[in-house]
């Protein structure tokens, strides 16, 4: 039996999800006067500038909530104060990084000219005029020793990886444990290792020693990222293998690992990415040569230390080309870690 | 007729044994590669310790002395190793708390379109080359640093750690160590991130569905849940504060005496002084720096031994 309840009786629906105009227009003045008070400290005492202002704006925020929200209560009011405390920091975070993109763009651009990335500096001064010289060398340099790293630590990662997840050996939980403290070695100790050993075995600075101090440095994250991405492997694959009768070994290599080739390409971009701009190991190793050079045996040069020695000498011109250099590094990065992303996005839909 | 059972093997075959063998061997490399640095570093640097014993960990004072004549030679890394540790220290007290509010942010406080994209940005400046962060520093942080340190020297003069004799500020141990606290955040924060992002969702919506606020939930569950996986986490990154070279290098004025005043352009860092020496050393002073790489080594595996072991007993319990 249904009662009819007419139509003024019904209590309008409430939505406590939508945001109300009040709220909103609440936030606003509380973002104004914050605004306004930290432009005063700034305006008023000596702590100037951008971080005046930005510490001021962290310091203004949560007093102004508190003043606002203390009406509804002690624990709403610190729920506010906190919040606008967690917003204050990570604005804090995030804006030195927005900085660093803006900067190293702005100033690296400058240095780009028409043949920037095909040129190198074998007749140019750094000092010299902006429109010659270029970068090529220093990007041959660093890829080449990319190259050969990567053939060294990618297979020995993955055997890493597949030493913990599939073989599951006496010693996985040592191996992985030193493969973890091995990232934690300092990039410059590294090259200082390949110096004790390598170059002064072989007398001299080479692009094989280069490429060895970042075989260390690559190493571990290959093999972390590698043994992640074994992991995701369903178990039911690898019974149903040896199900059908295969050796451990036939089921490694025909079934788990190609089940998950994009992730270990994964892994090899993020080992890439991780040395393409080590600085400290190549000073002591790799050191840098001038021109287009494919000698393995002689200094190569790379982009870190094209950055690092233009920005020692002190020269406007030089600088600029640092800033350049810079610009190129952080775009192959971010190409690298772009495509990491993608790749690894596209095995975890499989 | 039956078919005849088929024969049961519970051995691994030949050609499985020598794939464990192989994968084995090849998994110890990094064993074998830990043991060579050290081994190497030890070997090379050996004549510094016999020559210096203790006194090359507390000695204040580098200098060759007479090239020629390596008993006038006086080396100790004291001075830098006591400035590492200042920056470093100052690196983890920014940073950590930077560190936690981001986490947080992230995972609680962001809508979620948002928190994909931050995750996958906190990755990429994980990524960003360090001499980019130096380059930056010196172009940028410097001078706002600067500018930052003389009031901050006027007003709080009378704490020995803010007082600057010298009148000297720009590349100081705040400097290099703020600089090392951008660094080191995106590490920080992605362990926490991680660790907060696994607090039991159950007692979170307890805590809401008792009337708590976002902030009672996060202070009385989330925080404590997370905080051994956080001190694992800053260890990491004071792991890596330790080793960095180049930024600091670019960022902070070496001077070879024991001294706490963050402002001052003078401070000390290991790694930076293998960076800065290195160029034009003696054999003798070569020795010096490999002994100097050999500490420096040691301390950082074992600040990541200690991380590694809290990071990994705090995942187990998640």
């Amino acid at each position: 039996m249904s009662t009819a309840i007419a139509a003024n009786e019904v209590p309008a629906p409430r939505r406590p999800w939508v945001q109300r105009r009040v709220t909103v227009t609440r936030s606003l003045v509380l973002v104004s006067v914050s605004l306004l008070v930290s432009w005063l400290l700034t305006r008023y005492t000596e702590l100037g500038g951008f971080l005046g202002f930005y510490l001021g704006l962290a310091l203004c925020f949560p007093v102004v909530a508190f003043a606002e929200s203390i009406r509804h209560g002690r624990n709403v009011a610190i729920d506010r104060v906190a919040s606008s405390f967690v917003i204050a920091a990570f604005g804090a975070v995030v804006i030195p990084w927005a900085s660093i993109f803006v900067t190293v763009y702005q100033k690296g651009s400058k240095a780009f000219h028409a043949s920037y990335l095909t040129e190198d500096m074998r007749i140019t001064a750094s000092s010299d005029a902006l429109e010659f010289g270029g970068v090529a060398h220093a990007v041959l340099g660093t890829m080449l020793m990319v190259l050969i790293a990567s053939a060294i630590a990618v297979p020995l990662g993955i055997i890493a990886a597949v030493y913990i997840v599939e073989v599951k050996g006496r010693f996985a939980g040592v191996v992985r444990f030193l493969t973890q403290a091995m990232s934690g070695v300092p990039s410059i100790v590294a090259g200082l290792f390949i110096y004790s050993t390598v170059v002064i075995f072989f007398s001299g600075f080479s692009a094989w020693a280069g490429a060895l101090a970042y075989v260390i440095l690559m190493l571990p994250t290959v093999a972390r990222t590698s043994e992640e991405v074994l992991k995701l492997v369903p178990d039911e694959l690898r019974s149903a293998s040896y199900a059908l009768g295969a050796t451990q070994t036939r089921t490694t290599f025909r079934v788990v690992l190609p089940t998950i080739a994009s992730g270990l390409v994964t892994s090899a971009i993020l080992g890439i990415a991780r040395v393409a701009g080590e600085t400290a190991p190549l000073i002591l190793t790799a050191s840098y040569f001038v021109a287009k050079s494919t000698n393995l045996n002689e200094p190569i040069a790379s982009l870190p230390i094209y950055i690092f020695s233009s920005l020692g000498l002190g020269d406007d011109n030089a600088t600029t080309r640092a800033w350049g250099g810079s610009l190129v590094l952080l775009v192959v990065v971010f190409v690298l870690f772009t495509a990491a992303r993608a790749l690894s996005t596209r095995l975890s839909r499989k | 007729m039956t078919p005849e059972q088929r024969e049961l093997i519970t051995k691994f075959p030949p050609v499985d044994k020598v794939f464990r063998g192989v994968m084995s061997a090849g998994a110890l490399f990094s064993l074998v590669v830990l043991a060579l640095i050290a081994a190497f570093l030890l070997y090379r640097g050996f004549e510094i310790f016999s020559d210096f014993g203790f006194s090359f960990i507390t000695g204040e004072v580098w200098n060759i002395g007479d090239p020629m004549d390596e008993s006038t030679a006086q080396l100790g890394i004291g001075a830098m190793l006591v400035g590492s540790v200042i920056t470093a220290v100052i690196a983890i007290v920014i940073a950590v708390p930077l560190a936690i509010a981001t986490a947080l942010f992230i995972q609680y406080y962001a809508p979620r379109a948002l928190r994909t994209v931050l995750t996958s940005l906190l990755d990429l400046v994980a990524a960003i080359p360090s001499v980019i962060f130096g380059i930056w520093g010196y172009a940028v942080l410097l001078p706002l640093i600067e500018d930052w340190s003389v009031p901050l020297e006027r007003w709080l003069d009378f704490i020995p750690l803010f007082s600057v004799p010298s009148g000297i500020f720009g590349r100081s141990p705040f400097l290099a160590g703020v600089l090392l606290a951008l660094m080191i955040t995106p590490i920080v924060t992605s362990v926490a991130r991680e660790v907060y992002g696994q607090a039991p969702r159950d007692l979170i919506d307890a805590s809401y569905a008792l009337g708590g606020t976002r902030w009672g939930a996060i202070r009385n569950v989330v925080l404590p849940f997370g905080r051994s996986g956080l001190v694992g986490g800053a260890m990491l990154g004071l792991g890596r504060a330790l080793g960095e070279t180049v930024a600091v290098y670019l960022t902070l004025n070496l001077v070879f005496d024991i001294n706490f005043r963050i402002l001052g352009s003078a401070g000390g860092n290991v790694a930076s002084l293998i960076a800065t020496k290195f160029g034009e050393a003696t054999p003798y002073e070569l020795k010096g720096l490999m002994a100097a790489g050999l500490v420096l080594f040691l301390v950082t595996l074992l600040v990541n031994f200690v991380a590694t072991i809290i990071v990994n007993k705090s995942r187990k319990i998640a």
